[in-house]
């Protein structure tokens, strides 16, 4: 059967190359890069070409690269340490209703230490009002946290004019680029932002290594502590192989950048017109102007996504869904909820994310199956658009 | 989908009992869109037997396996018997369902329970089994009768 993967903001496959890279990492060139011999300034080296290609992805220095262990451990670093950092002089943080749960989450746990948290809405198109922004600060304010791009419908936000506001006012400003990274331009530079998350399963690179930005001069204390590694910012003997897999490809979504922003939202756009040319009954969940290049996220009226998640994997193709019964929590996208999407319609809702690998013949493939799964669906529903949603 | 058992499974992609009865003898829905499932299901009445038994779900792979299964096991039961199947029973004959699916079972006993509720109505009858049924109840509840798992 064919095997259609279409869910690249949940993970990327490892390039070949990007593999190529690591595999003498894990054998041969084994060593330790606190070690003084041969084999550990080997290792040490490979790490500092690998941060200067992280570097390079987002236009930033390469001293203010630091590797972690994942996108959310860099989220949960900046938050909580940024927080007890300026505790003497606020509480207050911001961020917004869509962001990843490695933020909310954290946020959460900062509110019961005594933070209090203003989570700023978004419009129907999926992005932040710059007024709202600029009305939430107060004195008091110490951080803030955007993210640049949403993982489930693709919002990109005013990250330059957000992180403006912040700096005019002397506040730390956060931004969580785990979608973005390789998947638009960052220029750290340009943006003018504080710190910024990062994680390599999203470009192609192996899962559990994250990276941080952290301008120069933003002495964020430790949140791992107990050893000298990563200039003295993240203790812990570093996964070199890992490191080593993120640094190539950060190289190769630097160099292919403009190419896969092209490719990408060419294929989704001639797959969100082909599904609603042949099926009814189909919104497209937030705004398309400053949006992902590979993210669709479709409502499909009527019926249930969790039952159309299955029978699209039962056909090889592998997506992610809105609704609540996907969800252990059974509760509906917190982010297709902030955009105003009717319940009834969240839990119909699902995530197409293309990728490098995407071929056109896939979407075709999935245009079909979807075709055939939602008549199915909608044949099986007591809700349709002639009896109305009751 | 490893989450499912190939019962559910199978009863997911090959339903029984899919449909409406058009001059049916008793009706009945549960749920809504905006809960996540809705159930509605009809039935054909004869001298106190469920003779024919049709349904449409809204919802997710156990709601509709559950669904099939639930209009499968009352036809052929007297009202009085249908009454005593419980979702714990649906729950049994399909083998199964994950922890947080559990609700979806709950789905085809109440929408099942509303149906013959329906009959009773029009034909003015006092069943035993809806001594305790609420017409009215809020359809929220099934929701919120099980503990919410983590998120992510």
């Amino acid at each position: 059967m064919r095997k259609v993967y279409l869910d690249y903001s949940a993970t990327t496959p490892v390039k070949q190359e990007v593999l190529n890279e690591m595999i003498p990492y894990f054998t041969e060139k084994f060593g330790n890069p606190s070690s003084l011999y041969e084999i550990g300034a080997e290792a040490k080296e490979a790490i500092t070409k690998a941060r200067e290609q992280v570097a390079q992805l987002i236009g930033a220095k390469s001293q203010e690269v630091i590797f972690t262990s994942c996108g959310s451990e860099s989220d949960n670093w900046a938050l909580t340490s940024a927080a007890h950092w300026k505790k003497a002089k606020g509480n207050h943080i911001i961020t917004t209703k869509i962001e990843h749960h490695a933020i909310l989450h954290t946020c959460q746990a900062l509110e019961k230490e005594g933070f209090e948290v203003t989570y700023l809405n978004v419009t129907p198109e999926g992005r932040i009002d710059l007024k709202e922004l600029k009305d939430a600060i107060t004195d008091r304010t110490i951080l803030i946290s955007i993210m640049m791009v949403n993982n489930e419908m693709g919002a990109i936000q005013p990250i330059k004019e957000a992180a403006a506001m912040a700096k005019e006012r002397g506040i730390l400003f956060h931004t969580d680029a785990v979608q973005a990274g390789g998947n638009v331009p960052i220029d750290v530079e340009e943006l003018q932002v504080d710190m910024l998350s990062l994680s390599a399963h999203k470009i192609y690179g192996p899962k559990g290594i994250g990276a941080m930005y952290i301008r120069k001069g933003v002495a964020l204390p430790p949140f791992l502590h107990g050893g000298a590694q990563e200039m003295k910012r993240r203790a812990g003997t570093e996964n070199v192989p890992y490191i080593v897999g993120f640094g190539k490809a950060a190289e190769i979504a630097r160099l292919q950048l403009s190419e896969h922003m092209e490719r990408l939202s060419r294929l989704r756009d001639y797959f969100i017109a082909q599904v609603q040319e042949r099926i009814p009954y189909v919104d497209v969940n937030g705004g398309m102007e400053h949006r992902h290049p590979g993210n669709a996220n479709l409502a499909f009226n009527f019926i249930e996504g969790e039952s159309l998640l299955l029978l699209l994997d039962y056909n090889g193709i592998s997506i992610s869904t809105g609704s609540a019964c996907s969800s252990k929590s059974l509760e509906p996208s917190h982010v297709l909820s902030a955009l105003g999407v009717p319940v009834e319609k969240i839990h119909g809702s699902l995530r197409f994310s293309i990728g490098d690998f995407t071929t056109k013949e896939d979407l075709d493939y999935t245009v079909e199956c979807l075709v055939k799964i939602v008549e199915k669906l909608r044949a099986l529903s007591p809700v349709s658009a002639e009896k109305g949603w009751n | 989908m490893a989450m499912y058992n190939d019962k559910v499974m199978d009863l997911f992609m090959n339903p029984h009992n899919v449909g409406e009865i058009e001059d049916a003898d008793g009706v009945g829905t549960y749920g809504s869109p905006v809960c996540g499932d809705m159930m509605k299901i009809s039935l054909k009445v004869n001298d106190g037997v469920i003779t024919d038994a049709k349904f449409k779900t809204f919802g997710c792979g156990s709601a509709i396996a559950s669904s099939s299964m639930a209009t499968e096991m009352i036809i052929g039961k007297t009202l009085e018997e249908a009454l005593k199947i419980t979702n714990k029973d649906v729950l049994e004959e399909l083998g199964g369902l994950p922890g947080p699916k559990i609700h979806c079972s709950v789905l085809s006993e109440q929408a099942i329970k509303a149906a013959i509720y329906d009959y009773a109505q029009k034909h003015n009858l006092t069943l035993e089994g809806l001594k305790d049924y609420d017409p009215n109840a809020s359809e929220e509840d099934h929701h919120d009768a099980f503990e919410d798992g983590e998120d992510e």
